[in-house]
């Protein structure tokens, strides 16, 4: 695609060319853009853990018909012995952690502030973010967002302990259905999150726009870089609309506001708008950062440039655009008039066009291409494959008329976890093997990488694909119990978990394996299909890159 | 040097402009509720009657179709007792009913309430015209006194045409009376 110059000559080898400020300062105080993006790297795998384990618990309790296991959870976090109704306030509040954990702090952190900060840099030929220290606070007010949220379960929130609401916070049941601390204290959580990916989207905006390398045109900027630009304004105009709706339920509840009392000259469904304003572009911003990655990978290991490169970027514009006028999709059925419903299905189908898009230029990347089926090109291709699988049935949920009858359903569950749970996290994972070795100088290992994607993408297509059945039979979600006629799918998905599970312990040993005993990566260790500015650099790269910028011809 | 401090100060001149859209949008954000109220106001959307007068409401002709309108009371955080005097009425659409709510203050002290009113199906708000109603402006009401407050309207005849409402045979008023100075109570 370019030609790229790594300009060697007049290199002055001053002493404190790799000069690391000590473990404190550099770990606790940092403004290096990679050692901000291991930070968030090693946060998100945190985060993930604990998401990951409340998605155990449920699926440990779902295994079955009737209630097995939440008593007991909720008595052990009361500290006495807790009533049914407490139980299920439990269960409210583990579905509420695991979507909230996995979206603000697991998927965001990984794949905006994880990757983005590591290699957008790398790959403009910027020697680190344009606000270094704006970086440190984004991370920072991230995790102390997480720590919030992690508090809110130890304090009342209404029938038993933490936030019962579901990510959406909607009212009323945010309001005045929730009485006590732990409501206000997820608000607070959301609003720091939220200031941090704002924060960290200025930042993105502005390194983008303002410090690429000569030469490193608009046009010329690797896919990744596109898409991470195109999720930073997402993030900027979607954030704010989230943090004032938050804002108002905070009203609501504390200081005798009536934004969302119907009681009293509100409306409820006006939160429903704005949350589902800023909902949708949310899900965008979780997985076009992974587009990005994809196509970074597909070409690499095809070693040809990406098929439409225009083509790519735009549609990711496009998605971003169209992405703020869809919202009410995810409100179907709250009595809206059939004109509207005719608006957002149609408008709803027109981004499967952008997604097609990109879905045809991978697979025309790949074609006539020299493929090498390496571990992070099989994760790209289980990304594709599944993101398409959790966009069809987008297209199916996308009609008014049908989601009448699918609304708050296990087809729901199982179309959002196929475009992230399978799609954004298959990209994570893609990512992770295609730059572990760029940023940790080490390889991982080949054998256990493919063993973890095949004993994963097993595990999650066990998990996720029968609750399509579920769904089609009428499973409502966010119930712990169900019909006896459900008893099967929901044993058969829970087999699936523990399936998956074992991947992800797989991929831990990989990890710890290698950090401590990996074979040492070589600059480029991906060969001639890697042409991005990242693998012009030492592995890992010097603490300060490209203090004589490269030039792009 | 120079080309340093050039781009550092372009860098602060992007940040502030995406500062600024940041900042615009929590606007944007906080302006939806007025917004919101005057789009349903004008649209009817999500069941909000419409106010006409009584010049406009004089040019509507009666049609022999009928509908049940059903009447719905409620208060919130007011000692008040609250109830139609009569739970349904079956009327012309197009013709002009009056319905009677009646409200008693249970308290022994005065108190000021405003109400709230929306009809369901939501579809039907745009066609449900009010001529005179109580809840347009605040009631107070001495210890013990008790009132009836009409309410004047007609269901429009486009009602029949619309494919969305063609088909409603009853239509639920609902009013619910909430105190005007609300006292610092959370939800």
């Amino acid at each position: 695609m370019t030609t790229i110059a790594a300009h060697p000559a007049d290199h002055h080898d001053h002493a404190d060319h790799d000069h690391k400020p000590g473990f404190f300062a550099r770990w606790f105080m940092s403004t290096n853009h990679k050692d901000i993006g291991t930070l968030y790297l090693i946060f998100a795998i945190f985060a993930g853990i604990i998401g990951g384990a409340i998605s155990g618990m449920m699926r440990l309790e779902l295994a079955a018909p009737g209630i097995q296991y939440l008593t007991g959870w909720a008595s052990m976090m009361a500290g006495k012995e807790a009533s049914l109704d407490e139980a299920y306030h439990m269960w409210n509040v583990l579905i509420t952690a695991h979507g909230l954990i996995m979206v603000f702090f697991m998927v965001m952190p990984a794949i905006i502030g994880g990757f983005g900060n590591w290699f957008v840099p790398l790959m403009i030929g910027a020697p680190d973010m344009a606000f270094p220290r704006m970086n440190n606070i984004s991370f920072w007010l991230t995790v102390v967002a997480f720590i919030m949220l992690l508090g809110s379960t130890f304090v009342p929130g209404g029938t038993g302990l933490g936030a019962g609401t579901g990510w959406t916070v909607y009212a009323p049941l945010s309001t005045s259905g929730s009485v006590g601390p732990a409501v206000d204290m997820a608000i607070f959580s959301l609003h720091l999150a939220g200031a941090a990916s704002i924060l960290g989207a200025v930042n993105f905006i502005t390194t983008i726009f303002n410090m690429r390398a000569p030469g490193m045109t608009i046009h010329k900027m690797p896919l990744f870089v596109w898409s991470v630009l195109v999720t930073a304004f997402l993030l900027l105009l979607a954030l704010p609309v989230l943090a004032a709706a938050i804002t108002m339920l905070l009203v609501d509840r504390n200081f005798g506001g009536a934004f969302f009392d119907a009681a009293a000259g509100g409306d409820p469904i006006l939160y429903q708008h704005l949350f589902w304003f800023f909902g949708h572009p949310e899900v965008y911003i979780m997985i076009l950062p992974g587009f990005g990655i994809v196509s970074q990978i597909v070409a690499t290991f095809s070693r040809k440039p990406v098929f439409g490169y225009l083509g790519m970027a735009y549609a990711m514009v496009a998605i971003g655009v169209v992405g703020f006028v869809v919202w009410a999709h995810h409100m179907f059925t709250i009595g809206m008039s059939v004109e509207m419903k005719m608006y957002f299905t149609a408008a709803t189908m027109v981004i499967a066009v952008p997604t097609g898009i990109k879905i045809f230029s991978w697979i025309a990347t790949m074609w006539g291409g020299s493929l090498s089926f390496k571990v992070p090109m099989v994760w790209a291709l289980g990304f594709i494959f599944m993101f398409t699988v959790g966009g069809v049935t987008g297209v199916v949920l996308a009609n008014g008329g049908v989601d009448d009858n699918l609304h708050d359903t296990y087809y729901v569950v199982a179309h959002f976890h196929y475009v992230l749970s399978l799609g954004a996290v298959f990209s994570l994972f893609a990512g992770f093997y295609y730059w572990f070795g760029k940023m940790s100088g080490r390889h991982l290992n080949e054998f256990l990488g493919h063993l973890h994607f095949w004993v994963f993408f097993i595990g999650v297509n066990v998990l996720f694909f029968p609750m399509h059945f579920l769904g089609n039979q009428g499973m409502p979600r966010r119930y712990p119990d169900y019909a006896e006629a459900y008893a099967h799918w929901n044993e058969v998905a829970s087999i699936g978990y523990a399936i998956m599970g074992v991947g992800v312990l797989i991929f831990f040993v990989n990890v710890i394996w290698s950090l401590l005993a990996g074979r040492k990566a070589e600059g480029n260790y991906w060969g001639e299909g890697a042409t991005t500015l990242e693998w012009t650099l030492s592995s890992p790269p010097p603490f300060h890159q490209f203090e004589t910028l490269p030039v792009i011809k | 040097m120079t080309a340093l401090a050039a781009t550092q100060k372009s860098n602060v001149k992007t940040a502030l402009m995406a500062g600024a859209i940041a900042i615009g949008m929590v606007g944007m954000g906080f302006a939806a509720v007025p917004l919101y109220r005057i789009f349903c106001q004008v649209t009817g959307f999500g069941g909000t009657t419409m106010r006409v007068s009584e010049a406009q409401a004089a040019t509507v002709q009666a049609v022999g179709k009928t509908v049940v309108v059903r009447f719905d009371a409620n208060q919130r955080g007011l000692p008040w007792e609250f109830k139609p005097e009569r739970p349904t009425d079956t009327v012309s659409i197009g013709a002009r009913d009056m319905s009677v709510f009646i409200a008693k203050n249970l308290s022994d002290q005065p108190v000021t309430g405003t109400a709230t009113f929306n009809v369901t199906p939501a579809q039907a708000g745009k066609y449900f015209n009010k001529i005179q109603c109580f809840c347009f402006t605040e009631q107070t009401l001495k210890a013990g006194e008790q009132i009836r407050m009409p309410v004047l309207y007609y269901v429009d005849p486009k009602i029949m045409t619309d494919p969305d409402t063609k088909d409603i045979e009853e239509i639920t008023l609902s009013y619910t009376f909430y105190p005007v100075d609300q006292p610092g109570q959370g939800g």
